[in-house]
This record gives C-alpha cells, structure tokens and sequence, in this order.
C-alpha cells in the first residue's frame, strides 16, 4: 500500500473502538450549540465527532479518541459533561 | 477487595503510575494499580521518545529489560516551505553508547510492560477499571469509588494524565486551561526495519528522531517523526488556542504535512496502522499547578502537568517517571501522613523534575513569535535556494541575494525584535 492522504474517516477506520452503545461519555447541550457563533469544535477536534448539520453541531461520540480538546477548547460550556468512556469501552490504542 | 485497605492506590498505568507502583511494591508496600484501559497503554498516545535517565534512576538497568524501539542517534530539525525542506542532520553516535541517551517507545508496549514489573514486585494490578471519584473523609482522600466499588489506601496517587479529573475532584486544581495545552495527532506506518534504517541512515538497533516546523498553516507548532522497530510515528502537535482560530481540520493540516514532497518517500511503501490523539501539557513550569497534594492525596505526571518542550527536546515520559518516584519515595519516607505531601514536593525538588522545569521556564514565549512557524522556515529555503540554484545567468552578489531572500519574509525590525524576544526566553 501506498502511503496517501486519509479522510477522517479512513483514520479512524484504523483503529480500535468499543462503542458504548446508549451511553454517551460526553454530553454536549444543543441549544449552546445553536448560540454559538465560534464552533472552534469543528475543526479541532481530532476525530471529527463534531459536524454540522443543516446549520447545527452535530456531536457523535463513537470515534471519539478521549482526548480532552472539546472540552477544554469549548468556550461557550456546550460540553457539559465529560468524562471517560466507562470500563472497557471507547478506543484501544496496539501500537501508538 | 472492599475490606482491604492498601498503602496506596495508583490510578493509571501510564509511566508516572507504574514507577510508583513498582517502587512502592519492590519496598514490600501493598499497592493497587489501577488502569481504565483493557490493558495498560490501550489508551495512550504519546509522540514516542523516552530519556533513558529515568528507568535508570528508578533501578540501574532496568531498560534493558523494557521494550523499547530504537535507541536514538540522530537528532533531525526539519525547516518546510510548501514544496522544499532544509533539514539539520545531527548524528552521534556517543548517544546510543553506554547507556542510550533516549529510545523511540510504542506505547502500548512500553506502559503494559511497565505495568508488569509492578505486579511482579507484588502490586496488585487491576486494568479495565475506570475510577469515578474520590472518597473524602474528615478532610483527607481515603480510597476511591469504581462504580459501586470502594477501595480504601492510606494514599491516592493520580496519575490520570493530562485530563486528570481526580486532581480536581481533589480540588487542587480547575480544569485545564485551553492554553496550557497542545494537541498532538499521530498517525502510525508499518514499515520494513531494513527500509526505515536506509532512509534514516541508521543500524538496526538506532533511530532517528525528527521535528519539523513550517507545516502547521502557520500556527504555532510542530510535527515530530519518531523511527520504530517495524514502523513510523509521525505526527503534529498544535497550539490548540490558535488552531482553533483557523478554518482548516487539524486532521487536515496533518495530512498535508504527512504527503510533502520531503515527508512521503520517508514513509512511501507503508501501511498506516492507527490513529491516535491526545493533551500535553505544554506550559512547562508555569503549567505545574499551584497545589500538587493534600492529605492522602498526590497527583503525579501529566495530571501534575509536568512537561517540557523546547521546540527542540520534548520531554514528559521521563518527568513522569520521575514524579512516580518522587511520589514512592515520600510515601516510604513518611511517618505522618500530614507530611506525605511535603515530602513529595521535597523528593521533586531532590530528583531535579522541579530545577529542570524552571531551567526552560521561559521557553514557551518563544512559541508566540509567529514566524517562526512560517515566515523563518520559507526564509531558510528561500536563502538555501538562493545559494544552490545555477542557471547559467550572472548570479546577485551573495550578500544582496541572501538580503532579498530575508526582505521576504521578515523586516530587520521585525527579526531584531523577535531576536531580542527569542534571547529573553532563552
């Protein structure tokens, strides 16, 4: 294979994730969301789980890498609760 | 378990919390190590460089016996223009002799092997457990709760990274500020030993370690490429402040940098593995929070936010290690757990963590000099350019065309100022 540039998509298709199917770890209020003008979220987070969506932030945890930038990034307190996925589920990193 | 009371309990498994465990279980102390992830380093990301100094202080040797990559001997600074590279090659291979200077670290190797010494020392260690909270009582940290679960100490270490929640549910600290931190992504590339030593111009067993500035859109930042056994970690770390401010995805800028002309023969032929994100701390001795510890209580490693980087040098893992220790050490030394915290902070001042992070205390100003991150790079290229290129016209005199090629990117107001800044930081 040949070394190219990868779409969020494919990068993430390359690792490891336990969904926790119903149980989001991070929780993001909507109506924050739709008064923000900044939405730095979209463009710094890693793993893309934040998107828009006919004008709106849609937030998807299932490829989230439990980084932290969302939450320390979001200056209008749209993430309202973070934390880790529970035990055993979220992404296992082999070989980083 | 809920009746068993240990000494201490580590949370996380990373560098910081297994060198306190195995320090703490070697002296004969029971110690619950606990890690959220299925195995140790299952969640962790890190460039993947670690200095050799800090296994040895925890015991003479012990590297040897841990999966490390490959021991570095050359030391890469690469300038980026959008096409070209002007890179600084330095080899010595002085740092790969006695004991090797540092190794290139995977770390789902490094921290479950890490985790391991503990536990054959006696530590109990219990992976897939996600600590929720503390529990406090008449003023002091007394154990932690995992679900219903309660598991009581006379010490708490935290070792729960860059994010650390126990800090703050401790109240030492408030959450993270977005500008004491940047945001690494990393990308790993299986790749043939045989091809990576060729390209690197390194033996088997050395590797290269390489930064590069000039390819983050200009934000204040760097990417890093770090020689494996069998593959590649490369990446970017960002300001997170300004790469907010910009339009393009982080993941974007990232794979611009890792298709460069100069970056992909690097890497061409290999197989991207994984993809991997993560905090670090980046203030250095201004990050470090004003209260590390309370009674029962310490926070240790990137929770404590200890880090160091020079743009050049990038230190975290050994600093945590470090901080494990000092943490063991002031759990084994004390009589009173009212002195615990004291000591720790004694140990970290006795074992250079606190003396090495004021040493660069000032460094990180120097990420705020914009050009640096653009402007200087297109300089050099632009001046390496200038030298090498022969066309059969008359060439400008050497002084008027290295002038020109500066002119371009930076007035001499401009560079006397952020020379003088760059000089005050130093």
């Amino acid at each position: 294979m040949t070394i190219k540039k990868l779409s969020p998509e494919e990068l993430l298709s390359l690792d490891k994730f336990n969904v926790d199917e119903g149980h989001p770890h991070i929780l993001v209020d909507k109506a924050i969301c739709a008064t923000c003008t900044a939405r730095v979220c979209l463009v710094v987070c890693p793993a893309r789980c934040y998107r828009l969506k006919d004008d709106q932030v849609n937030f998807d945890y299932a490829g989230c890498l439990e980084c932290g930038t969302c939450r320390v990034i979001c200056t209008e307190k749209g993430v309202t609760s973070w934390s880790y996925p529970r035990a055993t589920f979220g992404v296992t990193f082999r070989c980083s | 378990m809920a009746e068993d009371k240990f000494d201490a309990i580590v949370v996380g498994a990373g560098p910081a919390g297994s060198a306190c465990a195995y320090v703490l279980a070697k002296q004969g102390k029971s110690v619950l190590l606990l890690e959220r992830g299925n195995t140790a380093g299952s969640k962790n990301v890190s460039g993947g460089r670690l200095y050799t100094y800090a296994l040895e202080l925890l015991e003479p040797d012990m590297y040897k016996r841990a999966p490390l990559q490959r021991k570095i001997v050359r030391e890469q600074i690469m300038l980026l223009n959008e096409r070209g590279a002007t890179t600084i090659d330095y080899f010595n291979p002085a740092f790969g002799e006695m004991v090797p200077q540092s190794y290139s670290v995977v770390r789902a190797e490094l921290d479950d092997w890490f985790a391991g010494e503990a536990e054959s020392h006696g530590a109990t260690v219990a992976s897939g457990v996600l600590v929720d909270d503390l529990i406090e009582e008449k003023g002091k940290i007394v154990g932690i709760r995992s679900g219903t679960d309660e598991m009581r100490a006379d010490t708490v270490v935290a070792a729960d990274g860059v994010n650390s929640q126990l800090g703050q549910k401790a109240g030492l600290f408030s959450d993270v500020k977005a500008n004491a931190v940047g945001l690494g992504v990393k990308e790993t590339i299986e790749l043939p030993d045989t091809l990576i030593s060729a390209r690197f111009g390194v033996k088997d067993d050395e590797g290269a370690a390489r930064v590069a500035i000039g390819c983050t859109d200009g934000i204040s930042g760097g990417a890093f490429l770090y020689t494996n056994k069998g593959s590649i970690s490369i990446g970017i770390v960002f300001n997170l402040v300004q790469a907010a401010k910009q339009q393009r995805d982080v993941q974007e800028i990232f794979q611009d940098f890792k298709t460069h002309p100069a970056i992909q023969p690097l890497i061409e032929g290999g197989t991207s593995v994984e993809y991997g994100a993560h905090l670090v701390p980046e203030l250095g001795y201004h990050g470090i929070p004003q209260r590390l510890h309370r009674e029962g209580f310490m926070v240790v490693g990137d929770a404590a936010q200890f880090g160091i980087n020079t743009g050049l040098i990038i230190r975290g893992m050994d600093l945590a290690i470090v901080s494990g220790l000092a943490a063991a050490r002031a759990i084994l030394k004390s009589t009173n757990p009212s002195e615990t915290g004291e000591l720790y902070i004694k140990q970290l001042e006795e074992l250079l963590v606190i003396a090495n992070e004021r040493a660069y205390q000032n460094f990180h100003n120097i990420f705020e000099l914009s050009r640096i991150f653009s402007g200087y790079p297109k300089l050099a290229n632009d001046a390496m350019k200038f030298m090498f290129t022969v066309d059969g016209k008359v060439p400008k005199p050497m002084v008027k065309g290295l002038m020109e090629a500066v002119k371009k990117h930076a007035s001499f107001g401009q560079l006397a100022s952020d020379g003088w800044k760059a000089y005050r930081s130093l």
